[in-house]
């Protein structure tokens, strides 16, 4: 059991949630994620560790709601406990120094850069957000990023707030020298497609680019082989082996396929908690 | 003396189609009577021969006196002492191969229903009344167990009784290893496995889930600033093995960790009440011929498919389920496929639609002393399927040995121990089941715990004294 000691809405959909975890917190880098079970009988879900304090024994993670787990999570409330957390899980990601490192981040994905932003600011680098959403008020952390990175390159499809466009329209012109400049290196979190039209970019402009691949998990420890993405022609394990892969070498045409298989189930669970809510 | 019976008392099972259905247990166990009947099939034979076949040497004989008298306290106890997990291995040894095949009784008729008793004693002990007063370590030395596998309980519980405040750390949510996300339902109700645990719990072990050792704690936290004395490893062998043909990673294809995982750990049979969903299809080829395969297979079954088939490379001979799965799964309608070798997974749209195959001949003896498998030229062809499920073996998982400095493994990932067969390259380590053997049997692992108990409890006094 995992207490919520902080809750904050970020948007709608999305919720922050500070949590008391202290030997993850301890164990923790950034980059890696925990796997969440909320109820009994609930699914195992991966959430990035947005931040840890291990001071205080406090793990961040932000919860974008988009199927029956994550909505179950987003309403717990601050006191409320987690049934069951396990981590840090994955790898960091080894990213080379000296260069302009550019982080591409989209739904939850800017979120999961927090705290790896702010190593490699920490370490002296010179970094780049460049983070996108709908519309402004579905932006997350924009304050938080902002202080951490030397620049923070905000986009929306509405042009709400800052460039008007998909942040790989805002990339590419990076990469053409505007702004901050033509990245060295870049980190891409979001959705599937996102990321993919971010490594058909950086490929394009021969930038070496890594991306957290959020393929579907059980177990989080290399036992069951579900979170299998071919990388180079090789299968591996996104739980352990990754969830950073060198994207330009991703087959991203099997991962998104995959991340399919349950749609239609993950529906039905959707609407079967709806109806239990409903008769609640 | 009584007029010995020939036959082994048979098993009373449920219909094989109603049970083809659902996740009940499928044995019904014996009634008192039955096994008083039984247990006096047992000759007491001057030479026992049957503790021979058990790797933790029950003591059968004794064991059989007792259940003939009628005594099942005593039976239970004389169980108990020498095997911890007796109402579990009562249902999952594979006898055949065990004490049931040295049993003097074998030669002429059938053997005594060694594992049938076993199983019928605990399941009566399990009756039985007990204080919920759980018991409180008297010694000062701290022992970690890494993993709750019949190699890690075994151990927990030995040294508890030895005086010793124990902690068992498991990755997983819930305790047990593969009897809890492997084994599934009808062959081992989860509730037996409860029951196990819960007497562990009196018996002083605490148990702590999700916490993945060389993850979450680090080997040296363990021993260092949480003042452990010694730890013992039973991580088991759980990293699955694909057989690198193409088509592997189309949606429908599972390993059977994962199949199994998803019905036993995450009760994917009542979805959408419990939230993980699995796509089993009307024709489901399930790769490999051991138990984990007949598990998968005759999930697979009762998950709705229409046609559970099992693929295997070699011949019914080489099979290595225990024999009554085999039988259980003929018996609710399994169809096997032997000397037939998976080379490829065809899909459509990114999902499996069928298997293509080889037919295979037996040719000469290979490494393991088993006829070796030779293809047939040009006997391809293809079962059209929608679900593949591998289940070609497992090997211990590198995630603790990757973190802990001076552990040291085999080349395929098997953890070295010494001459004892106990202790790791790393003092104060110790590590049994799976993790050293690869995947093997729940009474090996059991039967390993125990040895890596003794040998801490006395490498602990030795150091003391
Ligand atoms: C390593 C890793 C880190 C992650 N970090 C975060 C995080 O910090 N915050 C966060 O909100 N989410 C994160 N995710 C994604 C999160 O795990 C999924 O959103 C979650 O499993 C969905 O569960 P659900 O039951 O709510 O929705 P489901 O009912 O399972 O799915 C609902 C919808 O979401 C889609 N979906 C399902 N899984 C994913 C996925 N993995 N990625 C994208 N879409 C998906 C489905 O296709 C479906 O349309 C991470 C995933 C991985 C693998
Ligand atoms: C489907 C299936 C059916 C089987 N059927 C039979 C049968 O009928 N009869 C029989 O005798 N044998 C059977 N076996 C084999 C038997 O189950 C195993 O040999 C036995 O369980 C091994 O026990 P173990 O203690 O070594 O580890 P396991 O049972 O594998 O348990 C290891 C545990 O350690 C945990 N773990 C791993 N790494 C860490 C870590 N770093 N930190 C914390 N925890 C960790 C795992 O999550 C797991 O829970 C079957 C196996 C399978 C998969
Ligand atoms: S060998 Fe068979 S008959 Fe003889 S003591 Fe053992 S169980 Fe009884
Ligand atoms: S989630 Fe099971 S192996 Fe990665």
């Amino acid at each position: 059991m995992v207490r919520i000691i902080e809750k904050r809405q970020l948007t709608p959909i999305t919720k922050l949630y500070r949590v008391e975890a202290p030997l993850i917190a301890k164990a923790a880098s950034a980059g890696q994620f925990v796997i969440v079970r909320v109820r009994e009988g609930g699914e195992r879900i991966p959430l990035t560790i947005t931040d840890y304090d291990r001071d205080r024994g406090l793990i961040t993670i932000v919860v974008q709601e988009v199927g029956a787990t994550t909505r179950r999570l987003g309403e717990l409330d601050e006191g409320d406990e987690i049934l069951d957390m396990v981590g840090p899980l994955g790898e960091a990601p080894d990213i080379p120094s000296g260069g302009h490192i550019v982080g591409v981040g989209g739904g939850y994905g800017s979120a999961a850069l927090l705290c790896l932003m702010r190593e490699l600011s920490d370490r002296g680098e010179k970094t780049t957000i460049v983070m996108g959403a709908r519309e402004k008020d579905l932006l997350i952390l924009a304050d938080e990023l902002g202080e951490i990175c030397d620049n923070v390159e905000i986009c929306t499809d509405d042009g709400s707030a800052g460039f008007k466009g998909f942040v790989t329209e805002r990339l590419q012109q990076l990469i053409d020298g505007s702004g901050p400049g033509r990245p060295d290196y870049v980190i891409a979190i979001g959705p599937m497609p996102m990321m993919r039209a971010v490594e058909k970019t950086t490929n394009a402009a021969g930038i070496d680019t890594t991306a957290s691949l959020d393929p579907l998990m059980i177990d989080g420890t290399g036992m069951c082989g579900g979170c299998r993405v071919t990388v180079g022609g090789e299968v591996k394990f996104a739980c352990v082996d990754g969830p950073f892969f060198d994207a330009h070498q991703v087959d991203f045409d099997e991962a998104v396929s995959r991340s399919k298989m349950y749609v239609k189930e993950e529906q039905k669970a959707a609407a079967c908690q709806r109806s239990a809510a409903g008769a609640a | 003396m009584p007029v010995k019976r020939a036959d082994k008392t048979p098993m009373p099972v449920r219909k094989p189609e109603m049970r083809a259905h659902d996740f009940e247990e499928v044995n019904e166990g014996y009634c008192f009577s039955h096994a008083m009947f039984e247990a006096e099939r047992c000759l007491r034979c001057q030479d026992p021969v049957c503790i021979d076949g058990c790797p933790v040497r029950v003591p059968i004989s004794d064991f059989m006196h007792a259940v003939a008298a009628g005594d099942m306290q005593t039976a239970a106890g004389i169980l108990r002492t020498a095997n911890p997990l007796a109402a579990i291995c009562g249902r999952v040894c594979p006898q055949e191969s065990q004490c049931e095949m040295k049993c003097h009784m074998t030669k002429r008729f059938g053997p005594v229903a060694i594992g049938h008793l076993e199983r019928f004693v605990s399941d009566w002990e399990m009756e039985q009344p007990r204080s919920e007063e759980a018991a409180q370590p008297w010694r000062d030395e701290k022992i970690a167990i890494v993993g709750s596998g019949p190699s890690g309980l075994v151990c927990a519980g030995e040294l508890a009784r030895l005086g010793y405040h124990v902690t068992v750390y498991e990755a997983l949510h819930a305790p047990g290893g593969v009897l809890r996300y492997g084994i599934p339902e009808f062959r081992l109700p989860n509730s037996i496995l409860d029951w196990e645990i819960r007497s562990l719990e009196l018996l002083g072990v605490e148990f702590v889930n999700n916490v993945i050792i060389g993850k979450t704690i680090k080997m040296d936290d363990l021993f260092g600033e949480m003042g452990y004395s010694a730890i013992f490893i039973g991580t088991g062998a759980g990293l699955p093995k694909f057989m690198g043909i193409p088509g592997e990673s189309l949606n429908g294809v599972y390993s059977a960790n994962e199949f199994l995982t998803r019905i036993n750990l995450m009760q994917a049979f009542e979805f959408p009440y419990a939230e993980t969903p699995l796509k089993v299809g009307k024709r489901v080829a399930v790769i490999g011929s051991g138990n984990t395969a007949m598990d998968a297979v005759r999930s697979a079954l009762r998950l709705g498919a229409e046609h559970a088939m099992v693929v295997y490379r070699r011949s019914e001979n080489e099979m290595t389920a225990r024999i009554e799965e085999y039988e259980h799964a003929i018996e609710e309608g399994v169809e096997f496929h032997w000397l037939t070798n998976p080379i490829e997974v065809l899909g459509e749209d990114g999902w499996v639609t069928g298997l293509k195959c080889m037919r295979m001949e037996l040719g000469e003896p290979d490494d393991s002393g088993r006829a070796r498998p030779v293809p047939i030229e040009g006997s391809e062809f293809i079962f059209p399927v929608d679900n593949v499920v591998l289940s070609i073996g497992t090997r211990p998982n590198p995630l603790l040995s990757k973190s802990t400095p001076g552990l040291r493994t085999h080349s395929w990932g098997g953890l070295l121990v010494d001459e004892r067969e106990v202790e790791t390259s790393v003092h104060r380590v110790y590590a049994g089941g799976d993790a050293v053997t690869g995947a093997a049997t729940v009474i090996l692992a059991a039967g390993a715990g125990k040895r890596a108990a003794e040998a801490i409890h006395s490498d602990l006094n030795a150091e003391a004294a």
